[in-house]
């Protein structure tokens, strides 16, 4: 039962995954951003992290994609993508570096990978990840362990909107350069 | 049927990373891009939270809830030098970006 649920999730998240590289509308990307990642919300599920699960659908899935759809359509970029490629070698030689990494991945890290479910020796094994309670536990181990980092992450969120308001913020240049870069494309256009 | 082990979720988490690292690669799209990244998160969060599990630690899952708060820092800012750049150039594939090319 679980290898069938397993079997499935890998399916929903790989072609999502393939979609967001191969589809030329990036609406289609975003969408298929969100099958990727509700499929990776189940293998959450599966491992007994519920909680980061649920986060998952609620931030990711919902906030995030939604911002990318936001600028796509504010933008107005929602057709269709050219897939003419510049540069002679660039997409086989990317294709090349990426299966190389992952390679390289499988040589160095391969035989360490755990083969089951187990508490591995010498691991602290004091907290239960498999309880009922994940919520209790995370939580138990941000306010205590992680406090610090968590309060910094805050500020780092903080700062994030502040720059993010600052750089999408309208300023009185930008139309004039806007207008003097499409004079320049007519009149490269014209010669 | 065969039994589900970690080091499936090691496979299907080192996929993904790849096809996303492929897509920044291969895509101009610098919205597109910025989705490739994401999926790689995604791919070292599903390592995180496999590892979590392994250890018996609940400190993986921790981890991901802090490498949300980055990626979200992230596409707001990302988002918004997006809109920035297609302001002043009308475009947002990342042949228009090349101001230093000189």
């Amino acid at each position: 039962m679980t290898f069938v649920v397993f079997v499935i999730a890998t399916a929903i998240v790989l072609l999502g995954a393939l979609g967001v590289v191969l589809a030329r509308n990036p609406v289609h990307s975003a969408l298929f951003l969100v099958q990727s990642l509700v499929g990776m919300a189940v293998f959450f599920i599966m491992q007994d992290a519920q909680l980061v699960a649920a986060v998952q659908i609620i931030v990711y899935a919902s906030a995030v994609v939604v911002l990318f759809l936001f600028v796509i359509t504010l933008l107005g970029v929602d057709k269709r993508d050219s897939f003419a490629e510049p540069l002679k070698f660039q997409r086989p030689l990317a294709i090349g570096l990426g299966l190389l990494l992952a390679l390289e991945i499988v040589a160095l890290a391969g035989k360490h990978w755990p083969h089951g479910p187990v508490c591995a020796e010498g691991a602290e094994c004091s907290i239960k990840v498999a309880s009922d309670f994940n919520v209790e536990v995370v939580a138990r181990n941000i306010f205590t362990v992680y406090v610090w980092p968590f309060e910094l992450v805050s500020v780092l969120l903080v700062i994030a909107v502040v720059g993010a308001v600052v750089l999408a913020r309208r300023t009185p240049g930008d139309d004039a350069l806007a207008l003097e870069h499409d004079t320049a494309e007519v009149e490269k256009v014209d010669a | 049927m065969p039994v589900v082990t970690s080091n499936y979720y090691l496979f299907v988490g080192l996929a993904l990373f790849t096809i996303g690292a492929i897509g920044l690669l291969v895509r101009r799209n610098t919205i597109v891009m910025f989705m490739c990244v994401e999926l790689m998160l995604n791919a070292a969060n599903l390592t995180f939270v496999t590892y979590s599990k392994v250890l018996n630690d609940v400190s993986g899952q921790t981890a991901v809830f802090f490498v949300l708060v980055v990626a979200a820092a992230e596409v707001a800012v990302g988002l918004a030098i997006i809109v920035a750049i297609f302001r002043r150039r009308r475009a947002v594939t990342a042949d228009d970006v090349d101001l230093l090319k000189g």
